[in-house]
């Protein structure tokens, strides 16, 4: 891009006009394109805000009038919307906690320990990436019966803290860019492989453990498939979950309702994003080329 | 400990008592990873196999079927329908959403603002699926905003995007292009930056245009990584169910939209039949093997590595 700039100059100037003139069309139609991508999340805020009587206009109406408040205090009084966020955020945390210990040292064993089984067991591994998640939800969900964990937080997070075959693949790929060095030095240094761990590989491994952690509260906050199967207490629902309870009601009239509590899910979520955008961007696209 | 001095390879360099304990800690390191693995992926997966040869409610006496779910199921018309359903909406999301996502990462690439645009693109991709499809169903009401908007300028009797069951198919596939095209545009700009700009200079002065330089110089470039996006993109296409469940009401209207997840949830928690479901999620276990099998076989024509 530099170079490019730097050559400009030379160039005849009706050139120059040319390219300044593509240039603003791109920054034109990207801005359309992005102002559509928001579109929905616009209009949601815009229709949770609408009274009832304004959503019958033909043609319908831009900006609320008068704003009402209303549809946010029904959303959130006609269902647990606070013991939701609850829920979600202890189960996110834990899940995250587990995975980012549980993972690190199956990824550091691959990346760095000589053990029998190693290298099967890495395949194995690599191959279980491969499984749909909803080809094991009957067995999986009969064996949380037999743990008597239906309707309970433990089927949702004791397995995402004990297994997550992809963050071990992640953290293994995060391990290998660590310097050898280190741990040498450590070792000669009479630092046995536990402590080494804990001290040396893990407080090195900061960048990829924080891109681990986005990746995985997202999956798990997200998650809607298995806490439909697996929770039948309003009490206990996560917040997709709930939110499902404003589902299918197309028939209904003030759908104002609704958006306003899509925004309560929403809205939290896409401030967290704007906040943390640059790390969250690069996490997930890290995740999306497989750790490379 | 008495270090060894013999100058060979690192990882034969360590001491003989470093190695022994080295396969003890192996295995305490992996450990709680393995114990998961086996208790709740491997262990129900390999029930999965099981029960798809049984005939079971979760209740009564479980009775051995033999190969007669699967014959039921590839016999059924729901799950026909479930299958093509899903192979059109994978066959449809994955190179529009991916297209779309090269050509908006290409147009970012050199912008100054390019983070500005990027969580605008983004921001669907932290929203959960529910709340994507809770917005959308509101958007596609008989009396929401796009009817509104089409009936007021084009002057035409707006679509029923949710009720006409062909157009519920495209309506899912639309939230799901829209909800996937960040995600896809970052991991390109991320390989597009790998791509040196004196090889883009050179054919440019070579005379390339913008087409042949995305087409002839970008795209055989960073084909390992469109490879590996069509790979993720069509394997989680196939899983398609939360926008299904949510977005048109239970897989509607009259099952116009039902996928092969649903499918296997509506029989396992609709019908608790477990055996039948199970047979199902063997079918899209099978379907992702064979699909990810030709896709892997049609790499060696297209992609290009580095090494070559």
């Amino acid at each position: 891009m530099a170079t490019l700039e730097g050559v400009a100059p030379v160039r005849a100037t009706s050139g120059r006009r040319g390219r300044d003139l593509r240039k603003l069309l791109l920054h034109l139609v990207l801005l359309a394109a992005g102002l559509a991508m928001v579109f929905p999340f616009v209009w949601m805020l815009l229709t949770s805000f609408k009274a009832l009587p304004q959503l019958l206009d033909e043609p319908l109406s831009f900006l609320p009038n008068p704003w009402t408040i209303d549809n946010y205090v029904q959303a959130w009084t006609s269902v647990p919307f606070g013991q939701a966020y609850l829920n979600s955020a202890y189960i996110c945390l834990l899940s995250v906690a587990g995975t980012l210990v549980t993972a690190s040292m199956a990824g550091y064993a691959f990346a760095r320990i000589e053990f029998r089984g190693a290298k099967v067991l890495f395949v194995v591994f690599l191959a279980t990436q491969m499984i749909p998640k909803q080809v094991t939800l009957i067995p999986f969900y009969l064996l949380m019966t037999k743990f008597g964990w239906v309707d309970s937080h433990l089927s949702l997070i004791v397995p995402a803290m004990l297994v997550n075959p992809f963050a071990v693949f992640l953290m293994r790929q995060f391990v290998l860019t660590l310097p050898r060095e280190l741990e040498e030095a450590a070792r000669v240094d009479g630092c046995g492989r536990w402590r080494m761990f804990w001290r040396i590989v893990l407080p090195n491994l900061r960048p990829g453990l924080a891109a681990l952690a986005i990746i995985v509260a997202l999956d798990v906050w997200n998650n809607f498939l298995f806490p439909l199967v697996l929770l039948n207490t309003p009490d206990l629902f996560t917040v997709p979950l709930l939110l499902t309870s404003f589902r299918g009601q197309f028939g209904t009239i003030n759908y104002g309702l609704v958006m306003a509590a899509s925004a309560i899910d929403t809205i939290p979520m896409l401030i967290a994003f704007v906040i943390g955008q640059r790390k969250i961007i690069d996490s997930l696209a890290t995740s999306g080329l497989g750790g490379r | 400990m008495t270090p060894r001095l013999a100058p060979v390879a690192p990882a034969t360099r360590r001491p003989a008592a470093w190695r022994r304990r080295d396969r003890r800690w192996g295995w305490v390191f992996v450990g709680p990873q393995v114990i998961g693995m086996l208790l709740f992926i491997l262990g129900p997966f390999l029930a999965s196999l099981v029960l798809a040869f049984a005939s079971w409610d979760g209740l009564t006496e479980l009775k051995w079927v033999g190969w007669a779910n699967f014959a039921d199921q590839l016999g059924d018309e729901l799950l026909l329908r479930s299958i093509v359903n899903t192979l059109l909406i994978a066959v449809i999301t994955v190179p529009i959403g991916l297209g779309l996502s090269l050509l908006i990462a290409v147009a970012l690439q050199n912008l100054r603002t390019r983070s500005l645009y990027l969580v605008l693109f983004f921001a669907p991709v932290v929203t959960s699926t529910v709340a994507v499809a809770m917005i959308w169903q509101q958007l596609f009401r008989s009396d929401g905003v796009l009817s509104s908007v089409i009936a007021s300028t084009l002057h035409i009797d707006p679509p029923d995007w949710l009720g006409d069951p062909h157009l519920a198919l495209i309506s899912v596939c639309i939230v799901t292009i829209w909800m996937s095209v960040g995600l896809n545009t970052v991991i390109f700009l991320a390989g597009l930056q790998g791509v040196s700009p004196s090889v883009l200079e050179a054919a440019q002065l070579d005379g390339a245009g913008p087409w042949s330089l995305l087409t002839r110089i970008r795209m055989p470039l960073i084909s390992p990584i469109i490879f590996f996006s069509t790979i993720v993109a069509f394997i989680s296409s196939l899983q398609t169910f939360d926008t299904v469940f949510v977005l048109t009401s239970d897989a509607g209207p009259d099952n116009a939209t039902r996928t092969i997840v649903y499918h296997i949830y509506d029989l396992g928690f609709g019908r608790f039949e477990f055996g039948p479901s199970s047979a199902a999620s063997v079918i899209l276990l099978m379907l992702t093997l064979v699909i990810t099998g030709l896709q892997f076989t049609a790499q060696k024509r297209f992609v290009h590595y580095e090494s070559d």
